[in-house]
């Protein structure tokens, strides 16, 4: 094998670094490692609740915990899985990794990637803080009406903890993706087109799309829930004429993209990893990446596979049959291509390869206890049973946990300029092999016995003891093995092998930098024309064939501000759409008391809807002069949009104020409830708006908008406009709908 | 032996129903198929990783990177079997779960945290429902409080109980013999003791229960009984429960007009001895923590009273 033939100075340490250089960090590496360090901290957390949770289960009738400690434990080992620990785990590797990959020298928004790493720890401590304001939530991860709401959970607060951290983890993942997108589409390197960029890349743009599209419906769902819970609405509760199902639709609307996007990035991971130590380029390039595209479309289209025993008709469940049997198809098509790579290679079977292996054989068997899911009549019998709970912790701890560990060994020398100890991680992946697959093999077959999920005891059937118990003591491997990692990771980050630049002859852009990779990232790329520079570097006499043509010198990218904002805009618009869609659903379910046609003033309301058109205008000819150059006229402009907004705002407050005269309410009947909430939701983000047009005015009227910041009011401009289309689509929807 | 009766494993591969049969079927084909799947990948990747591993002082390999043609098969055959599984899913839904149509055989209602039966010949029973063997009953099911779900394995498939939103499915039973079942959908505190049992019995059999529980109570029969019975109205338990021909009306909790006959409390967290309906009423909070009935800290002899009164209930 030849040598890279690039050589940079040796490593440094990142310990060297003081506390504050953490805390103040804009420093995509440094936050992509506070992020893997946090999400580590709430591994060690949730894997307790998982003990707790195995050893209740471990003989039947157990007496460890009483039923309300043991629900409020499994809650809380699901959320904090799902949101402090998975999904930020691989926000912290996206993080860390993508702009060295696409050769950037820091992320599109630094400071915005700052505040959405915080917002996390935040997150995870309100959700936490719960045990102390009496009681952690009991109500399951996806938290299903009516037992969430007052009525069933009494005085005690746990559900709004778990619905107010996930509004605030939802704003972190969002802020998070958005940077992302941004930083993919326009801070990519010379030379570095779409078709070049690595797979996990890929992988991390199509996730980002996903992941401002679908976690919306998150953000909706926990809104309506506390507007049901805070305002004693009956959104979710059908004793006041509410829908049941309907916060499943919500919550899986968010759900099952969800999934994915907690396996997009593991897919990336592995993309990455097999080739290089597979020796071989990824096989299939463009269907790996053209499959995460088509998973991504249709996991839009899947979420009622999570209800197929709610009921809701032969014609759903066939839809949802169709659509979730088919997601099947991309996600083998990854698979094979995988073992392809593999196929005719020279296979180095390290710590990092044999976790990609492992992850490769358990998300196969995930994928296919998937499949039976699909299969409707059989998830009639063994959903919400354990047969369900063994196969997403194969897919999500089996495959993406695994690929996450292979990750881990492969970057650690990256991050830290020296290599995690290879014996030690081989017995890290073995116990951690052999306790997952003993703790969840055999829950396949405590579910084909009849086992439900989430009971805190059971009786003694046959076969059951033994299982559970066998599963119990395979948890306790499991637990032990992370032990193992956290001792190697804490010696080896101190006295590991020095790394050197790229310690696996690997060929993206990343190695090629010292390790850890100075503060700005590169000194000089080398040239990219291919998707694997590094090999053409170390193997000159044959270079990959160039891909696709080349950019000319200085190509231009797209604006990051407004791909930014654009991006933004995409999920604000799912927010609304489904705070419309709730609107309309409930609006022609709702019964006695006020509607659209007693309660509203349609006249006044149109006139404020004239005057907050009408600011668009204004807006478009403060634009207008500022491109050229009449700053008086555009800040003039600009103050007359701020008034009209204002306009807009007093006449809302004025009809807020006459219906709350006559004694409409929030919770009054769900009209008034989904009526309040959207246009509510409409009122703060005018607020919103006429903050921002406001610092855009102070700036204009000082001289500063210019240069870097010339981009400032075309940006603002864009969220103006949004919010003045919303309100179109609004009018029509509330105001004009009862005139048809 | 299950509860003193004999039955299979609760398990959907022990069917004795035609409509689960029909999916234990399918589902056994479906793990085959996918069996295959796995069996053939883990092969293959097995074969690379002892096949193509790398030697000391051995070369880069060939540096391939793609196959249109394989790409495109590795597509299409993926496609195809889930086509096929699509097919037989849908044949499969209307064999296993066919329309309602006509007016329900049995009323289940699923409460927090038990199942109270209701059948159109006016008798009402909680958490064991009898059934006539090799007869199809059409089951409108429902939820008092929050979402349920009914699930037991051998007779059916598992079906919601959505408060608000009327379900229907049907349950039978080929043979004679008690089916175990539970919640499956999480709902609350003691989701875990919210089991049901499914009594089959032979048409006769079945006959002679239904009029059996039709009856309304008999008068407390002894001195114990008789105070047991004024234990249970001086303490309001009539207000939950219902004994019919007793004057207790309640029905937020399980009937108790012929509780005595049943083989489980508590929708199955003890055994239904007297010892055991001693221990319950002296304190079911401790026995199944969280449920609805309070601890009434009854005296000993009122315990005792009462207990003697409801075991008499058959």
């Amino acid at each position: 094998m030849t040598a890279p033939a690039i050589s940079l100075p040796a490593a440094r340490s990142v310990t060297d670094a003081r506390w504050f250089d953490w805390v103040g960090t804009v420093d995509h590496k440094r936050i992509g490692i506070l992020y893997v360090c946090t999400s580590l901290f709430f591994f060690v957390v949730g894997g307790c609740e998982a003990l707790l949770v195995r050893l209740q289960l471990a003989v039947p009738r157990a007496h460890v915990l009483s039923p309300e400690a043991f629900n409020q434990i499994f809650t809380m080992h699901g959320t904090t899985m799902i949101f402090l620990v998975v999904m930020p785990v691989l926000t912290g590797f996206a993080n860390y990794v993508v702009p060295l990959m696409i050769g950037a020298r820091d992320t599109a928004f630094p400071r915005i990637n700052a505040m959405a790493y915080w917002l996390f720890p935040l997150g995870g401590l309100l959700l936490h803080f719960s045990w102390l304001a009496g009681g952690a939530p009991d109500i399951g991860w996806f938290s299903y009406a009516p037992l969430s709401e007052k009525p069933f959970t009494g005085v005690d607060h746990g559900a709004d903890y778990w619905a107010v951290s996930l509004l605030v983890l939802g704003i972190s993942t969002v802020a998070s993706a958005i940077n992302l997108v941004a930083t993919i589409v326009a801070l990519r390197a010379p030379g570095m087109t779409m078709r070049r960029v690595p797979l996990f890349v890929w992988m991390i743009l199509v996730n980002s799309v996903l992941t401002v599209l679908a976690l919306p419906a998150l953000t909706a769902s926990c809104v309506l829930l506390l507007v049901d819970r805070v305002f004693s609405a009956h959104l979710f509760l059908p004793s006041g004429g509410g829908s049941a199902i309907m916060w499943q639709h919500y919550f899986w609307s968010f759900g099952h993209p969800e999934v994915y996007i907690m396996a997009l990035p593991a897919f990336g991971m592995i993309s990455e990893v097999v080739p290089v130590f597979a020796r071989k380029p990824i096989f299939g390039y463009a269907i790996v990446a053209g499959s995460t595209v088509a998973i991504a479309v249709l996991s839009f289209g899947v979420w009622a596979h999570h209800m197929f025993a709610v009921g809701l008709g032969r014609v759903a469940d066939a839809a949802f049959a169709a659509s979730s049997l088919l997601i099947a198809v991309p996600t083998g098509i990854k698979i094979f291509s995988w073992i392809a790579t593999m196929w005719g290679g020279a296979i180095r079977l390290n710590t990092a390869m044999l976790f990609a292996v492992a992850f490769l054989v358990q998300f196969v068997l995930g994928g296919l206890s998937g499949v039976t899911f699909a299969v409707v009549p059989i998830d009639w019998q063994v959903t919400d049973t354990y047969y369900v709970v063994a196969h997403f912790h194969y897919v999500l701890f089996g495959g993406t946990a695994f690929a996450t560990m292979a990750a881990v060994y492969y970057w650690f020398p990256k991050m830290t300029g020296r290599l995690l100890d290879e014996r030690w991680g081989r017995v890290h992946f073995w116990m951690m092999v052999v306790g997952f697959n003993l703790t969840f093999f055999v829950q396949h077959f405590l579910g084909l016995l009849g086992m439900p999920r989430r009971v805190y005891t059971y009786p003694d059937l046959p076969h059951w003891a033994a299982l559970n118990m066998a599963s119990t003591i395979g948890a306790f491997v499991l637990g032990a093995s992370s032990l193992v990692l956290l001792a190697n990771i804490a010696r080896s980050r101190r006295a590991g092998a020095v790394a050197g630049d790229n310690p696996w002859n690997a060929w993206t852009l990343e190695w090629a930098t010292t390790s850890p990779p100075r503060h700005d990232n590169f000194g000089a790329l080398p040239p990219v024309r291919n998707r694997r520079p590094l090999w053409d570097l170390a193997h000159p006499e044959a270079p990959d064939a160039p891909v696709g043509p080349d950019e000319p010198a200085g190509a231009p990218r797209p604006n990051a501000a407004k791909v930014g904002v654009l991006t933004f805009l995409a999920s604000e618009s799912a927010f609304f759409a489904l705070l419309i869609v709730g609107y309309v659903f409930y609006t022609a379910s709702s019964q006695s008391g006020p509607s659209p046609d007693n309660a509203l003033d349609r006249a006044r309301t149109a006139v404020f809807t004239v005057l907050l058109l009408a600011s668009s205008v204004t807006l478009w000819q403060a634009e207008r002069h500022h491109n050229a150059g009449r700053g008086r006229q555009s800040a003039a402009w600009l103050g007359a949009t701020i008034a009209l907004g204002v306009a807009f705002l007093i006449g809302q407050a004025t009809e807020y104020g006459h219906m709350f005269e006559s004694g409409i309410m929030v919770g009054t009947n769900l009209f008034t409830t989904t009526f309040f909430t959207l246009t509510g939701f409409h009122g703060l983000h005018v607020l919103g708006g006429l903050v921002a047009l406001s610092i855009v005015l102070a700036l204009a009227l000082r001289g500063h908008l210019t240069g870097r910041l010339a981009v400032g009011l075309r940006v603002v401009g864009y969220y103006w406009h949004f919010v003045d289309v919303v309100w179109v689509v609004v009018f029509s929807v509330v105001y004009l709908r009862g005139l048809l | 032996m299950k509860w003193g009766l004999p039955a299979g494993p609760e398990s959907p591969f022990s069917p004795a129903s035609p409509f689960a049969a029909s999916i234990a079927h399918l589902f056994a084909i479906t793990l085959v198929v996918c069996a295959v799947i796995g069996a053939i990948v883990v092969v293959a990747i097995a074969y690379s990783l002892t096949r193509f591993r790398a030697r000391p002082g051995s070369v880069e390999p060939e540096q391939v990177s793609g196959n249109t043609r394989l790409e495109i098969v590795w597509t299409a055959i993926p496609v195809a079997i889930v086509a096929v599984l699509f097919v037989m899913s849908i044949e499969t839904m209307s064999r296993s779960d066919p329309p309602a149509d006509r007016a329900p055989d049995l009323l289940v209602v699923g409460h927090q945290w038990w199942w109270e039966a209701r059948y159109p010949s006016g008798l009402v029973t909680a958490n064991e429902i009898h059934v006539p063997a090799g007869k199809p009953l059409l089951v409108r099911l429902e939820a008092a409080d929050v979402i349920h779900d009914f699930w037991v394995p051998e007779l059916a498939r598992k079906m919601d109980a959505v408060p608000g939103h009327p379900n229907f499915f049907w349950i039978s039973a080929d043979a004679p013999g008690a089916y175990g079942g539970t919640c499956a959908e999480y709902c609350g505190t003691q989701h875990a003791w919210m089991r049901l049992l499914v009594v089959a019995q032979t048409p006769a059999d079945f006959d002679a229960w239904q009029a059996a529980q039709l009856a309304p109570a008999p008068a407390p029969a002894s001195g114990g009984a008789e105070r047991g019975e004024r234990v249970f109205r001086s303490d309001a338990c009539g207000g939950c429960h219902a004994i019919a021909g007793r004057g207790f009306e309640g029905h937020v909790a399980p009937d108790l007009t012929h509780l005595a006959s049943r083989s489980t409390l508590g929708a199955g967290v003890t055994e239904n001895t007297p010892a055991d309906l001693t221990a319950w009423l002296h304190d079911p909070q401790s026995i199944k923590p969280g449920c609805r009935m309070p601890d009434f800290k009854l005296a000993d002899a009122e315990v005792d009273d009462l207990s003697t009164y409801l075991g008499a209930l058959r």
